[in-house]
């Protein structure tokens, strides 16, 4: 036994194949690393600085009431972000209406209901919409989606609803050109179902076999299973892949510049044309300058807080959750 | 190549004794599995009686867990599993393509190898089971919820905190919980598969000492891979092995007395 330990020590202190940490190269690791990170850090202050500064002569100018003002006249030089706003988070917003419920639906067809050969194939197709650039869905909801949208849904719901209350101006096209908010939230909505869907996908996919058999043990239908059970257990990251559609749906630009109208008018319905931040900056950077360029700019400003601000909430829903 | 687990007639007597007169209330007829192409389960016959605990052993991948998993046909979740023969409970063929599943699996309860409370209260983990099948007055339901709590011997621990998620009990409270919520739904027969394996010893008593009161309503099918606990708690054993039952009998007999030569090698440590 002790001619064992003996050996075992000898070998330890003759063998020196193995060298013992080098200071200088460790610090240099720990240097290179700790400057990637501080290097996102100073690019995203720097942005905020620099879109701040662009805009500040704007928020001077206009004060608070470039939030609350509508008005939009390069030729008075008088702006206001209320449009854009609204039409960034109502479009962001019907996105997700009709996005989440298709997202959940696609991910418990896939991880629940769909026969095993087809699991990958769907899927792959399901991810495959994520890989298609932006300008794409653009170009189809201006060419193709919007003049089918305008026959066969802007002019039935207007002709339906026209006179009703509330309806009656929530879903009457003035001009049924096929683009508007809707049309944006829906193209939107095609965007962000690839993220939200694949995610759920995989958070359903990791809850473990024995849930699940012992929520259908006590005699659950599949709907209950999924219902009370998975879903509720995959809240957390659902409501985090939500999320993530949601910032991708708020700062989307190309796709929404061409399909929501770039109007600056104030609409009670969904039907007629908008803008959001991001397509107005799309649209008017080109040719901006003086006031205009720094109303664009206190623009984008605000388009930094309200994603920032739902990543905020997001965080917050994240955490109910868990503590619940 | 450690001593071999001895069970000791001290072990086998504190337990009470098989009662081979009592009536049959699962009947397992020329049953065979498949995993597609893999024979799981062959020819198996077994009759598992009314009020009585009845333990299967074997090394992993005899089969018990599959037998088991087939009185509730939870294995249909599945589309490549596949059983053939007859399935006998209180005299109905449950393997007929026309049971009601759901029923079925109110009627045959499971507890599986891991504690796997649902993401709701601890109240509402117990009330789901019985919400599903039951229009009960909120005050009736309560009553049940404290009922099944203290069948599965967790009312104390938890009637102050009813309101509280079920996920931030421990392991062993875990495991009673799913135990209350399946005797709930006042099921005739509850399978274990495996239910101690992820608890501590001491947990692992609580359970063993469950089961043993359990018996006293339910018919009792567990699974185990610990021997001295199918001799503590069971009144019959069956001993598989690679798909076919090799021995059955009241566990005093299968323990002491084995038959086969198969079944003495195992209980006696020499392989699995």
């Amino acid at each position: 036994m002790t001619a064992l330990t003996e050996q075992i020590a000898l070998a330890r202190t003759e063998s020196r194949l193995r060298k013992g940490p080098s200071p200088g190269l460790d610090a240099l690791f720990r240097g290179a690393a700790f400057g990637s990170a501080l290097l996102v850090l100073l690019v995203l202050v720097g942005i905020l600085i620099s879109v701040f500064y662009g805009g500040w002569p704007a928020f001077r100018e206009f004060g608070f009431g470039f939030l609350t003002s509508s008005a939009w006249n390069i030729g008075t030089e008088q702006y206001g972000a209320l449009v854009a706003i609204i039409g960034t988070l109502a479009s962001a917003l019907l996105a997700l209406m009709i996005g989440v419920p298709l997202s959940l639906g696609i991910a418990v067809y896939l991880t629940q209901l769909c026969p095993g050969w087809a699991r990958k194939p769907v899927g792959m197709t399901i991810e495959l919409l994520a890989s298609v650039p932006s300008i794409i869905y653009g170009m189809w909801g201006l060419f193709i989606f919007a003049p089918l949208f305008a026959r066969f849904v802007q002019v039935p719901v207007s002709n339906l609803v026209e006179g009703l209350p509330i309806v009656g101006t929530l879903l009457y096209a003035r001009v049924p050109s096929g683009v508007g908010i809707l049309t944006a939230g829906i193209i939107l909505a095609i965007m962000i179902v690839p993220f939200v869907a694949s995610i759920t996908r995989d958070m359903l996919d990791q809850i473990p076999t024995m849930l699940r058999e012992s929520a259908y043990g006590i005699g659950c239908t599949t709907w209950e299973v999924v219902r009370h059970v998975l879903v509720p257990q995959a809240s957390v990251s659902i409501i985090g892949a939500i999320m993530l559609g949601l910032g991708r749906a708020l700062g989307e630009t190309m796709a929404v510049t061409f399909v929501i109208g770039n109007a600056n008018r104030l609409s009670s319905s969904i039907f007629d044309p908008g803008s959001t931040i991001a397509s107005r900056i799309a649209n008017e950077f080109n040719e901006a300058d003086g006031m205009q360029l720094n109303a664009l700019m206190a623009l984008g400003c605000i388009l930094f807080l309200i994603t920032f601000v739902v990543l905020i909430i997001a965080r917050l829903l994240v955490r109910r959750v868990k503590v619940a | 190549m450690n001593a071999a687990p001895a069970i000791t007639t001290a072990q086998l007597s504190g337990r009470s004794q098989a009662d081979e007169t009592a009536p049959v209330r699962i009947a397992v007829k020329n049953l065979n599995f498949y995993y597609g192409t893999f024979h799981g389960l062959k020819s198996i016959n077994l009759d598992f009686r009314d009020r009585q605990v009845t333990a299967l052993i074997g090394p992993s991948g005899c089969g018990k867990s599959t037998l088991l998993r087939t009185f509730n046909r939870i294995y249909s979740l599945y589309p490549e599993q596949r059983a053939e023969g007859e399935i006998l409970l209180d005299g109905r063929n449950i393997l007929d393509q026309k049971v009601d599943l759901n029923d079925l699996r109110a009627r045959v309860g499971m507890v599986f190898q891991k504690p796997t409370p649902f993401p709701m209260s601890i109240y509402d983990n117990v009330a789901f089971g019985l919400r599903l099948y039951e229009k009960l007055p909120k005050a009736e339901l309560d009553l049940r919820v404290e009922e099944s709590l203290r069948k599965a011997a967790l009312w104390d621990e938890v009637k102050d905190k009813l309101k509280q998620s079920g996920m931030g009990l421990s392991g062993g409270q875990q495991q009673r919980l799913c135990i209350a919520r399946t005797v709930a739904q006042r099921p005739e027969v509850i399978l274990f598969d495996e239910p101690t394996s992820a608890l501590d010893p001491i947990s692992t008593g609580r359970i063993e000492e469950l089961i043993e009161q359990l018996r006293n309503e339910f018919t009792i099918a567990i699974v185990t891979h610990n021997m001295q606990q199918a001799a503590r708690i069971s009144q019959f054993t069956a001993f598989m092995y690679l798909g076919e039952l090799v021995e059955f009998g009241p566990t005093n007999r299968i323990f002491m007395n084995p038959e086969k030569r198969q079944t003495q090698d195992y209980i006696t440590g020499r392989f699995g």
